[in-house]
């Protein structure tokens, strides 16, 4: 199977380990991958924010990136749900029925990591091994855009020698919302401030995620209390293994 | 609305810290939107057919908006046929003309009150006050932030944001009543003696109204307490103040909504007093019904496509108590009578851009998609706020301040859209925060940022972007 990566801005510049595991696990399960290095940024900040027409030339960077591709799988459920929940919306704006029509045919090809690992693969034990402490905080955009369900939860039960602890509250965001954590600040922290509280309380020494945009501001609140629980992407938790990442 | 009238209000995030720091709010109002969340989510789990009947209300909605004009032509002629009468009002002001002046037919100097969120959207006490009717709020919740001078905080329990101490604090001191306990049975007593009287004597009642039935003229008003029944029932005249939005087709209707709104409001499977009403009745209740029928912004809001199902809302509440941000600053921060979820998509659609506060809104929320979920008429909210922060960025661009254009983020958002339009710049632009992070760098740890982004270190450090990125270490494999 050939799979293309989108790695999505966010990740190629502040957490390459994240992309990095991405490759190695899914090479470790026998699938060939490709990167292209024309990819940028999907346009979730800008169409989030509500520069609707800054993120038209990301859509139309993003059909010419992987039109063509076989699969394309990202570490990011919040980046794949603006491709699936979003970018029809965007098409629609342009009113270039052959950009539409594009953009219908690739949504299906498009997937977050867990979910094609455990829905399209069927794969739930992808043979790695993690001997730590584990809660996992599952994230607004994963849960009620893309609706992956449980499928992180079914991976990290199977990963050896972990042992996933239930995260109380977890349904409930963490406070990210991407510039609303600049914007409103407070209300921000206020909703941080209770996340990391259930964290704590499991006793973890990992929190972990499908979106490192929710974990780099929860883990952001953990090093500035000092509280020792340590953020980690999903996928670097299935890339690991008895031999070694 | 016109511009003229515009009463600029605070911001969402000048405020909400205000409210995120009252500790008693705070307890009061996760303890009190956890309990009704959780028994929503049971009294939801025994319908089967819920998400078949969450698509029949919204189905039904849109075809209300769709052909609201013929609609409303049809309830006016329903609701005059059964003996009402029937009033236009295009905004705040001509509604609170026409009510008064049939108060004053009336010659009542107090009216008492149903619980209407409408009427608070038009300020309608204070427009009975200017020609001295003393409005008298029945609903117990609406009473104690009427005794309170105080402002609902929620759109179902509007003194949410008060615990039972205060209140008796607050009876002892507006109803006289020194020995008062803080037992909720002594404190209902208490709003029931003193309000009992007012029933008796009152002429006018004043309401608000959960539907309007265009086929038979019928108006319905669901509650908790009876009092509103009593609104409705004992004085001689009704006047009912509706949102031209509250129509329903059919009496059949009420088949899907009898079972929503309960559902996602209190949380029950039926509401303990549901009235309901067709013009008049000879010898048997009011013997005038009055139906102001109200547009302010409403139409507005009907024209904008994506923004238009916003008039779906059956003014459950359901949204406000899965919200996390509604749960941590309160109702006030939204400076609304429509708070929450709701209210940030609506109180800027109704008041307009131009508000400063109601432009704020739309911001003020993670877009975490809880209030979709829960959304009995589904409401896309995190859509039309998206939709709405798109109308500000272009009011921005086509008509914005010099200080608005130069605006950090405003910038910023700009220069990244070129950046990542080409794959060299991007890279060029990974380079040069790179390199310049050393200024904020301090043990390998970002604590602390300038400007806009302080917010952000205010409470979260942030890792060093790293030597290599992704695409760095990708060509270095492949050589």
């Amino acid at each position: 199977m050939q799979i293309s990566l989108f790695i999505t801005c966010f990740n190629d510049t502040l957490f390459p380990e994240t992309g990095k595991a991405m490759v190695h696990l899914l090479e470790r399960l026998g699938h060939a991958v490709d990167f292209s290095f024309e990819q940028t940024c999907c346009g979730q900040m800008h169409y989030n924010s509500g520069y609707h027409e800054e993120a038209i030339p990301m859509l139309k960077r993003f059909v010419e990136v992987f039109g063509d591709a076989e699969y394309v799988v990202a570490p990011s459920a919040s980046c794949v749900a603006v491709v699936k929940e979003f970018y029809p919306i965007i098409a629609e704006k342009t009113e270039d029925p052959a950009l539409i029509k594009v953009v219908k045919e690739l949504i299906p090809k498009v997937f977050e990591l867990s979910q094609f690992l455990v829905e399209e693969l069927e794969l739930e034990d992808v043979g790695a091994y993690y001997p730590h402490r584990v809660t996992y905080h599952p994230t607004c955009h994963s849960l009620r855009m893309l609706h992956v369900g449980d499928a992180p939860l079914k991976l990290l039960r199977n990963v050896k020698g972990l042992e996933l602890v239930e995260l109380p509250g977890a349904l409930e965001c963490c406070g990210f919302g991407g510039t609303f954590a600049i914007k409103n600040a407070d209300t921000s922290i206020a909703m941080l401030s209770d996340k990391m509280a259930h964290i704590n309380d499991t006793g973890a020494e990992v929190c972990s995620s499908i979106d490192n945009s929710c974990l780099m501001h929860i883990g952001g609140g953990l090093s500035r209390q000092r509280s020792g629980v340590k953020p980690v992407h999903l996928a670097e938790i299935l890339a690991s293994t008895e031999e070694g990442a | 609305m016109s511009k003229k009238s515009i009463q600029h209000t605070p911001t969402f995030e000048e405020t909400a810290n205000a409210y995120l720091t009252n500790s008693q709010l705070r307890r009061n109002l996760g303890h009190a939107t956890h309990t009704i969340r959780n028994k929503r989510t049971k009294i939801v789990g025994e319908m089967p057919d819920w998400e078949h009947l969450r698509e029949a209300g919204n189905k039904l909605k849109k075809r209300v908006m769709r052909h609201l004009g013929s609609y409303l032509l049809q309830l006016e002629e329903s609701v005059e046929k059964a003996g009402g009468t029937v009033h236009w009002a295009r905004d705040a002001e001509e509604a609170n003309r026409i009510i008064v002046d049939l108060v004053k037919q009336q010659e009542a100097e107090e009216v008492v009150k149903v619980k209407s969120i409408t009427t608070d959207e038009i300020k309608l006490n204070e427009a009975l006050k200017k020609e001295g009717i003393q409005a008298l709020e029945t609903d117990l919740a609406e009473l104690i932030v009427q005794l309170a001078e105080d402002e609902p905080s929620h759109i179902l329990v509007p003194a949410i944001h008060k615990n039972r101490a205060e209140i008796r604090d607050l009876f002892q001191e507006k109803l006289n009543n020194k020995e008062l306990s803080d037992r909720p049975e002594d404190l209902a007593e208490a709003a029931r003696l003193y309000l009992r009287k007012k029933f008796l004597s009152a002429r006018v009642g004043i309401s608000g109204a959960n539907f309007g039935v265009a086929e038979t003229g019928t108006v319905a008003v669901v509650e908790s307490e009876g009092n509103g029944r009593m609104c409705t029932t004992l004085p001689e005249t009704l006047i009912t103040v509706m949102g031209i939005e509250k129509i329903i087709p059919t009496w059949q209707d009420f088949e899907v909504f009898m079972q929503l709104l309960p559902r996602s409001s209190t949380a029950e499977r039926m509401n303990p007093y549901n009235s309901f009403w067709t013009g008049v009745t000879p010898g048997d209740g009011p013997q005038e019904f009055h139906l102001v029928l109200l547009d302010n912004g409403r139409t507005n809001v009907l024209a904008d496509e994506v923004g238009r199902q916003t008039l779906n809302c059956i003014r459950c509440s359901a949204c406000l108590n899965v919200c996390p941000v509604y749960e941590r600053t309160g109702g006030h921060a939204y400076h609304s009578v429509y708070p929450g979820p709701i209210g940030a998509i609506l109180t800027p659609q109704l008041k307009g851009l131009e508000d400063d506060g109601a432009a704020s809104l739309p911001y003020a929320s993670s877009l975490c998609g809880a209030c979709y979920e829960v959304c009995p008429v589904k409401i896309d909210i995190p859509k039309v706020l998206v939709h709405l922060r798109g109308k500000i960025v272009d009011e921005k661009k086509r008509n914005g301040s010099i200080k608005q254009r130069l605006n950090p983020e405003h910038v910023g958002m700009k220069w990244m859209a070129r950046v990542f339009q080409n794959s060299k710049k991007y890279e060029r632009a990974q380079k040069i925060a790179r390199s310049g992070q050393w200024l904020f760098v301090k043990d390998g740890t970002i604590s602390k940022l300038p400007g806009q982004l302080s917010g952000w270190s205010a409470m979260r450090d942030l890792k060093p972007i790293p030597d290599q990125t992704f695409r760095g270490w990708w060509r270095t494999r492949n050589e």
